[in-house]
């Protein structure tokens, strides 16, 4: 077993420190070690979404990226986008418009709509549809789910 | 635009039911609180790996565990060595039976592994990393055996053989041929010789179906803990906590009273998550290194180790008479069980022909054995292979009698005392409605235009089975109700049964505070499954309302000294005389007027109820690649009555993309080697949102007679159609009849360029 080493990041605004292995995940370290279980684990190689975070304001997959990479980085997991116990407009709007139905791929829906929001922040259904196609739902047919992502946006206008 | 409006056939008015509320669930699962299996943290815990085979059909001659036991981190190993004595016994799960000398079989492996990925022997260690290095120093010693993994193979007299005593169940005499098919259903009605000689055009075809997941986002994952009392802890990710109980129990030979299930949040099931995986196995690890011992799968066990739903080989032959009347039919389904016997045949064979009022019929079903996981029950099962077969040569018949698909729908459609082809006859139903709803829709009404295009149209049939419920209510004094469920929630039910009971008692649906509990603090209520959540333990809420309402004029007329019937209940208003209170204003008093208020109720309507849905699609077809577009779809369906229409159009959107996935892309791809080739969800291609358009809905709504409000369950008829319905908007794009699926590009291609 090799050695555990000690990493540095900036976790929902907050400096954290950890120790973890070189084979260790990011997704395995903030679900098992800081016990932020927000992000889900659905496939475990990157196939699914659902344990999307944000690095360093881009979405990534947590469970392909290690997490000795996270030395410095700043992360943004779900349990960090509702504020002073306020949801957000965009969870608002996944809540109001029935855009989760087991919820498991909320968390990842989240996580992508917010980056993809914040760098465009009036998609077409389209550049939603493209945006959103690397995470999986399996209950919903993404109908909702576009939806709501269109409502955060025109709330944002 | 989504044309959602419902269209109702009945005038009663509501107050709760058929409005919008937020589900109760939803801020713990959008900030990412909600407790799912995966989540469960206990002190102490360990974590267990399966070992599978990696070999679909071999005789296990040995088991070494010695170097993995000596893996510095390893507390526990489990083979099937560690099952109690099993008799054979069946026990009913709801959406099928289960034999649990197979259950325990496929959970952990005796004698012979039957499928490639089958579990073998499993391990506990200290993390995953430590409990992965153990199953990679297990030695098993093989003896591979010839494998088969197509229905039509299996049933071949010189097939290998799974279980040497597997003699076919049949009316008949059984025979005493090893066999591989373990059930032949036989129905018969009118006489169809007959029936054909009277039709004008016969169409008859074979249609085949592949291997397809459930696919839920979430893996199953289970935590144990054996106590030293005895008793047994269980978390887990399950659709029905009293059946994971009772499987669990009846595997380890214990008294249910001796395990707690704790059904987690649940990501995702659609009848995959009934039976039982990890539970019992993380339970024997438990019970060996006295710690809690957590199980998760990876995306390839799910694939490889869980229950798919069946691949089938099916031919479906119909007369008509030149103006349409349908005058006999004949179904052939062979249905893959997988490993074990037990498949979903039944439901295919009562489903081939429900739509239609068929005076001759004769339908054939067989469940056979292959080397492929244990099928299990997704979505309608049974039901969506068989209406590919059915609705795909209702259309072509319809094709050449050159008559409107829907037309042809409605002229042969089943509706209240129509008798189904097993027998049972239909009370009041909605399908002649959907169909209508269907013709006056904006998408039927809209021209198709461009080349390449083209519209399909096929219906769908489901039941609501009944089943059992338990739930329990108290009043608290700020006006609100506690509501004890034990149905485990997928898709919002704690809020659609919720608001029966504030519909009930008459106050918003905010103020009924839901919430599913362990097997300890509820009645025993079944499985969430079979369309049967909304449904029944719907009806168990309104019952606990009737019941709180009794003790609510008892204590009003006791408040105003008069007489429980002299109380008039207005929605939430109590009044007598001149006096008024509301039930909020009741709430309050209450603890003055005697003991607390609380209520239980347990209900098991018998038999099952009805539902029927009809789904249009548009499709553009890459003359080039043979890739298929979906442009437009509309799905049209009875809820009976919609308690909460925001999830009935989730229900139908979901189930009809989950339709579309399998009809153009997913499949079980097997190698020569009968092993699966694509397990994983890159290669096993759901639907993306990039796949798919909006999915529009319609919500039809004709009472169910055997519910207090109406409801017709609607989770499972949505997925029914797809298959069928994309077929036909193939075909009129192309010209091509594809009879098997998915339609993917290979496949569709090849026939495009026979053509
Ligand atoms: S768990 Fe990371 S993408 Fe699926
Ligand atoms: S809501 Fe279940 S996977 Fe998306």
């Amino acid at each position: 077993m090799a050695k555990k080493q000690l990493i540095t990041a900036i976790i929902n605004g907050e400096e954290r420190e950890f120790a973890c292995e070189p084979r260790q995940s990011l997704l395995e370290v903030l679900r098992d070690s800081l016990q932020l279980t927000g992000a889900k684990e659905g496939c475990n190689n990157g196939n699914c979404g659902a344990c999307t975070v944000l690095l360093n304001g881009e979405p990534v997959v947590s469970c392909l990226v290690l997490a000795v990479e996270a030395e410095g980085a700043k992360i943004e997991t779900v349990e960090g986008i509702a504020a002073g116990g306020q949801l957000q407009p965009l969870q608002q709007c996944f809540l109001e418009g029935a855009a989760l139905q087991c919820g498991v791929c909320t968390p990842g829906f989240l996580m992508t709509t917010k980056a993809l929001l914040e760098r465009n922040p009036h998609p077409t259904e389209e550049e939603i549809r493209f945006q959103l196609a690397g995470n999986l739902c399996r209950c919903t047919g993404y109908d909702k789910i576009v939806r709501a992502v269109q409502a955060a946006a025109e709330g944002a206008k | 635009m989504s044309d959602n409006s419902p269209i109702s056939y009945s005038d009663k008015k509501y107050k709760v039911l058929g409005t919008r509320p937020v589900r109760h669930d939803g801020a713990d699962k959008v900030t990412g609180r909600a407790q799912y299996g995966a989540d469960v943290q206990l002190p102490g815990m360990t974590h267990g790996k399966v070992l599978r085979s990696p070999h679909p059909h071999a005789r296990i001659k040995g088991i070494d565990t010695s170097i993995a036991e000596k893996i510095d981190g390893v507390y526990a190993i489990a083979t099937g060595e560690d099952w109690p004595d099993l008799i054979d016994k069946v026990a009913e799960l709801g959406e099928g039976a289960v034999n649990l000398h197979d259950l325990a079989q496929n959970c952990l492996a005796v004698g012979k592994a039957l499928y490639k990925g089958h579990a073998i022997a499993a391990v506990a260690a200290r993390n995953v990393h430590i409990a992965e290095e153990a199953i990679a120093a297990i030695r098993v010693d093989y003896e591979v055996l010839p494998a088969v993994t197509c229905v039509l193979d299996a049933m071949k007299e010189d097939a290998p053989i799974l279980h040497p005593g597997l003699r076919t169940e049949t009316l008949d005499e059984p025979s005493d041929q090893p066999t591989n098919i373990d059930r032949h259903i036989h129905f018969e009605t009118g006489d169809i010789d007959a029936g054909f000689a009277a039709a004008d055009v016969i169409v008859e075809k074979e249609y085949k179906t592949a291997t397809v997941h459930q696919a839920y986002i979430e893996p199953q994952v289970s935590t144990a803990l054996w106590n030293e009392d005895g008793h047994l802890k269980i978390w887990t990710s399950t659709q029905g906590a009293f059946t994971a109980r009772q499987q669990t129990a009846e595997l380890l030979q214990l008294p249910v009273s001796k395990v707690t299930v704790t059904p987690c949040e649940i990501g995702g099931g659609f009848g995959g998550k009934i039976p039982v995986y990890l539970e019992p196995v993380a339970a024997i690890l438990s019970r060996k290194c006295g710690r809690p011992v957590k199980m998760t799968m990876q995306r390839d066990e799910v694939f490889e180790g869980t229950g798919p739903t069946p691949a089938t080989f099916m031919k479906v032959k119909l007369g008509a008479t030149r103006d349409g009347k349908l005058t006999a039919g004949q179904a052939y389904l062979a249905y893959e069980s997988g490993a074990f016997p037990g498949g979903m045949i039944g439901p295919g064979t009562m489903c081939v022909f429900s739509c239609v009022e068929l005076p001759n019929a004769v339908v054939d079903g067989y469940d056979v054995c292959v080397n492929k996981p244990k099928t299990q029950p997704y979505r309608a099962p049974g039901a969506t292979q068989a209406a590919f077969a059915f609705e795909s040569t209702f259309n072509e018949l319809a094709d050449q009698l050159k008559i409107d698909p829907i037309e042809i729908r409605q002229m042969n459609g089943v509706k209240e005392g129509s008798q189904r082809v097993d027998g049972p006859v239909y009370p009041r139903i909605g399908y002649l409605e959907c169909l209508d709803a269907a013709q006056k829709s904006a998408h039927w009404n809209t021209p198709l235009e461009g080349p390449n295009r083209g519209r399909g149209v096929a219906a769908g049939y489901w039941f609501n089975i009944g089943m059992k419920s338990s739930v329990s209510a108290s009043i608290n004094p700020d006006g609100t109700i506690h509501l004890l469920e034990g149905s485990t929630d997928i898709g919002g039910t704690r809020t659609s049964i919720a608001m029966q009971l504030a519909e009930t008692i008459g106050i918003p649906a905010e103020d009924v505070l839901p919430k599913v509990v362990d097997t300890d603090s509820v009645g025993y209520t079944d499985v969430t499954g079979g369309s049967r959540t909304t449904f029944a333990t719907g009806m168990a809420a309104h019952k606990v309302g009737l019941d709180l309402l009794q003790q609510l004029t008892a204590r009003v007329a006791f408040l105003w000294e008069c007489e429980p019937n002299e109380v008039q209940v207005d929605g939430d208003v109590y009044r007598y005389r001149s006096q008024q209170m509301t039930f909020k204003e009741l709430a309050a008093k209450l603890p003055e007027t005697g003991d607390p208020v609380i209520g239980r109720a347990s209900v098991s309507p018998e038999g099952s109820t009805n539902g029927f849905g009809v789904h249009i699609v548009d499709v553009e077809v890459d003359p080039d690649t043979a890739k298929v577009t979906i442009l437009r779809y509309t799905a049209i369906q009875d809820a009976g009555k919609a308690i909460h229409p925001s999830y009935v159009e989730g229900q139908m959107q979901g189930g009809a993309v989950q339709g579309i996935g399998w009809a153009l892309n997913e499949e079980y791809f097997y190698g020569a080697d009968h092993k699966m080739r694509n397990a994983s969800l890159l290669d096993y291609r759901i639907p993306t949102c990039l796949d798919v358009p909006m999915i529009d809905t319609i919500i039809v709504e004709v009472p169910n007679p055997a519910h207090p409000f109406g409801v017709r369950g609607v989770g499972e008829t949505p997925i029914v159609p797809p298959p069928a319905a994309i077929a036909e908007a193939i075909y009129q794009a192309t010209g091509v009849r594809m009879t098997e699926l998915p339609m993917s590009p290979p496949r569709l291609w090849k026939a495009m360029s026979q053509r």
